[in-house]
């Protein structure tokens, strides 16, 4: 049997489904940042799957995926430096990276 | 269609790349989680050279598994709050059923639409068409992107410099040497009564 685009569509939606998960339940703020990580990872496969699987009118292969994804990835990049000092920013003031003791607004 | 090798090397892969993601969810430690998300990166690095995108790949183990995978393990290091380790929150069984439900949605809208797929051809090399792209039309793109790497880069550079200066700022302070420190802790003082008042 062949690989088709539904197959890495399926793969992509699981991942990003226990990316969802993670980023939902997990107490650590850096854990849950490593799952919007794996949910933006399982988009960029999302994007390179069709841009193998669907070819231009003029029969020239798509570039724009690829493109899409060197994008995301800097901008993923970009973002978990600034989560991750915001983290340690944090810990260094409260002296905890839980989110259920991060609660300063709510109090 | 395809031979052996790609439908094996699919399969192997995306077993290795969810398995990793559910390791990350499963592992007891938070160093143990990071190595399972690296593990997760490599093996979607994989996927994309099924897909022919050989510069995604590279870029994929370059950032991901090798800068993004470091950093994290930087700040679990610098933030060492092993009391709760990898644990979760009460949100466990109500974010399980709200992953299912858009990971079952994005899965049945997959399955149900009849996308229009060429037929692939071999494997081109994508880097040089990419570099192209990226000078050409991406241009603009690309300059905003170097922009926001900067402007990252100095946020997080401050982020992490404006909280190093605390703790010295407040043992001169206590000393109560000097007007400046004085002026600061007193308003310091205001400022801790303003949020005390509000608990």
């Amino acid at each position: 049997m062949s690989v088709s685009l539904e197959h890495y569509l399926v793969v992509s939606a699981v991942l990003f489904g226990i990316g969802l998960w993670i980023a939902l339940a997990k107490r650590n703020a850096i854990i849950i940042l490593m799952g919007i990580e794996l949910m933006l990872n399982a988009v960029n496969l999302t994007l390179v799957a069709f841009n193998r699987f669907v070819t231009l009118a003029d029969g020239r292969p798509a570039l724009a995926g690829h493109v899409f994804v060197i994008f995301v990835i800097t901008v993923a990049a970009a973002e978990a430096a600034v989560a991750l000092a915001l983290a340690v920013s944090v810990y260094r003031t409260r002296s905890t990276v839980d989110i259920e003791q991060i609660d300063l607004l709510k109090r | 269609m395809d031979g052996f090798g790609v439908t094996a090397a699919f399969w192997g892969l995306s077993a290795l790349a969810v398995g990793s993601a559910l390791g990350i969810m499963l592992a007891r430690s938070l160093l143990h989680a990071v190595l399972w998300l690296i593990l997760a990166f490599a093996g979607l690095a994989g996927l994309f050279v099924t897909l022919s995108a050989d510069f995604v790949a590279v870029a994929q183990v370059l950032v991901y598994a090798g800068a993004v995978g470091v950093l994290v393990v930087f700040a679990i290091m610098l933030t060492p709050n092993s009391q709760t380790g990898n644990s979760e929150t009460r949100m466990v069984g109500p974010g399980l059923f709200v992953a299912s439900v858009v990971s079952g949605i994005m899965v049945y809208i997959a399955t149900q639409t009849d996308w229009s797929t060429a037929a692939r051809g071999d494997f081109p090399a994508t880097a040089l068409e990419i570099g192209t792209a990226l000078t050409n039309r991406y241009l603009l793109p690309f300059e905003v992107a170097s922009v926001l790497l900067i402007a990252a880069m100095v946020g997080a550079i401050v982020l992490v410099r404006a909280a190093r200066d605390e703790p010295e700022r407040r043992e001169l302070a206590g000393e109560g040497e000097g007007e400046v420190n004085t002026a600061e802790a007193a308003g310091r003082e205001v400022v801790a009564a303003g949020s005390h008042g509000g608990h």
